[in-house]
């Protein structure tokens, strides 16, 4: 079995591919939730109930093609930082995190499948994909979800399909979503009514890292909310369709601010290079907030195309824990801002200056950046 | 009308299902507010219909409710979903089945799972499948008193039971 350090050495996949809409959309994730037939519930079950679940599914979740040489460690056996680190790698959640005895986690060697076990269910499963990718990372998950079947008994009904703890999650036990970046629709003020129409049609938004937290960074995560009543089809159907016109008009407001007031989108992403070329002090929010800018500077030909993957990378780098793991002690905040704008420094070292005086490169090597 | 908590001019009225009674609700801006009346998700109007509510609110409603009953696998409550608004096992769906699908109003597109079926269960699931879109139709043509179509349903229904059950043709 893979040890944590081997582990967490390199960027998960999903961090790194290509995928489509890249520029826009960051990752495509799935969950499903799945429970044994006749065990209780995590949050209900007593320790050793807890403790005979987690022994029920272990194996069969350890025997899964996928999972050979995989990481699989139950929580306790993890520090605060170690847990903290999964979690803003997405790997697990925070629930998940603070749960006691009994919680385990089995990530596949790309980290591009993790299950977790005994979380607010028996079993939360989920796949990442960079870029667009809804329906891949869905037969990914849904191939481990058959195989699964064959060696666990699961909890199922036939009028109220995958049976959940939480009511909200019956049926397909599906949770689809994507993570978007959204730079263009908040600098034009045209967010609001955007994510406004997208909750209309029964889709949730959502800030970077999860329910209740707000959006940090233009980024913004569109899920489904209801799991009940419509197939696995229809519900990712939708998202895909709803995402697409989200994507488009981020583009299209792209275009119109580099046409209405290109001095204005030069001078944002100027500063946000100066910023976080020269900073020697920087929080994440601000590292955040200019990092986003890059990331659009690196779209629109601003700077390198690449720069999308550099900011990408360093949207996880600089998060509290990997700081922390970063430099193999506990940090306080003000060593963790220090810390955080040596690495920004470090990795956009070779970035030259944002070509302001061009309006759009890109355009002329690719006449229809639209891929929609 | 008046709001059924606080007396105010209520605006908001309520007309539920509760345990096969009608119930109707009155209330004003602030108290729905408050109840979570509003809520898109249909929780908290759960929660109030299963009793939360105080005063004169559907005062039988606890009672058709939440009467005790326990799960018998793992020994969750109403009281305790009302608390943790999460279930104990999944044997906790049949016991509470009348109270999930008040529940569930609201909170998703359909009622019904319409979904991916575990492999071993698919032949199971299609069956019950069947036998609930024959049964509708039956007491369609018993209401339009077409008795002949009906007739014929009821024999295919019987087929489907005695092919599922060939122990209890014995």
């Amino acid at each position: 079995m893979m040890r944590f350090t081997t582990l967490i050495k390199n960027p998960a996949d999903w961090m790194t591919g290509e995928g489509a809409d890249n520029a826009i959309v960051l990752t495509s994730r799935i969950r499903l939730a799945r429970n044994l037939r006749g065990e209780a519930f995590p949050g209900w079950a007593k320790k050793e109930q807890r403790r005979h679940a987690l022994e029920i599914m272990r194996p069969a979740v350890e025997a899964l093609p996928c999972m050979k040489d995989a990481f699989s460690q139950e929580l306790d056996d993890l520090n605060s930082v170690q847990k903290q680190v999964l979690v803003e790698r997405h790997l697990i959640s925070r629930e998940h995190a603070a749960r006691g005895e009994g919680s385990a986690a089995v990530i596949e060697r790309r980290q591009s499948i993790a299950l977790m076990l005994n979380e607010e269910d028996h079993l939360r499963m989920q796949a990442i994909r960079p870029g667009m990718s809804l329906r891949g990372a869905f037969e990914a998950l849904s191939a481990i979800d058959d195989d699964l079947e064959n060696s666990l008994e699961l909890a199922f009904d036939h009028e109220l399909g995958y049976l959940t703890t939480c009511p909200t999650n019956l049926g397909t036990g599906l949770r689809a979503s994507a993570m978007l970046h959204l730079p263009a629709l908040v600098l034009s003020d045209q967010i609001g009514q955007v994510l406004q129409a997208v909750n209309k049609i029964g889709l949730a938004v959502r800030g970077l890292y999860g329910e209740g937290t707000e959006s940090l960074g233009n980024l913004f995560q569109i899920s489904n909310q209801s799991t009940l009543g419509e197939s696995e089809e229809t519900i990712l159907r939708r998202l895909e369709r709803v995402i697409a016109q989200v994507a488009t008009h981020e583009r299209n407001a792209r275009d119109k601010l580099l046409e209405d007031d290109p001095a204005m989108v030069s001078d944002k992403i100027g500063r946000a290079y100066g910023v976080l070329r020269h900073a020697w002090i920087i929080d994440s929010k601000e590292a955040l907030t200019h990092l986003s800018l890059l990331r659009l500077g690196g779209d629109l030909g601003f700077l390198p195309q690449d720069t999308v993957k550099t900011c990408d990378a360093l949207l996880m780098d600089i998060q509290p824990a990997h700081l922390q793991l970063h430099s193999g002690r506990k940090l306080s905040p003000e060593e963790r801002d220090s810390i955080r704008a040596e690495i920004v420094r470090g990795r956009l070292q070779s970035l030259e200056a944002p070509d302001i005086r061009s309006t759009r490169k890109k355009d002329e090597s690719d006449p229809d950046p639209e891929i929609l | 009308m008046d709001c059924d908590i606080c007396g105010k001019h209520a605006k908001v009225h309520l007309t539920q299902l509760v345990g096969g009674q009608i119930k109707k609700i009155a209330l004003c801006d602030d108290c729905a507010k408050e109840k979570g009346v509003t809520d898109p998700t249909g929780f908290a109007l759960a929660e109030m219909l299963l009793g939360k509510t105080p005063g004169k609110v559907v005062p039988s409603a606890p009672t058709v409710a939440g009467s005790g009953r326990r799960c018998p696998n793992c020994g969750f409550t109403l009281e305790d979903l009302r608390r943790i608004r999460r279930f104990g096992c999944a044997d906790c769906y049949d016991t509470f089945r009348e109270d999930v699908n008040q529940m569930l109003r609201g909170m998703h597109k359909g009622f019904k799972h319409c979904g991916k079926v575990p492999a071993g269960m698919m032949e199971l699931h299609e069956r019950t499948q069947r036998l609930e879109e024959l049964r509708g139709k039956l007491d369609q043509a018993i209401t339009s008193e077409n008795y002949e179509e009906a007739a014929g349903l009821r024999d295919e229904i019987r087929q489907i039971e005695v092919r599922a059950t060939p122990e209890s043709n014995d």
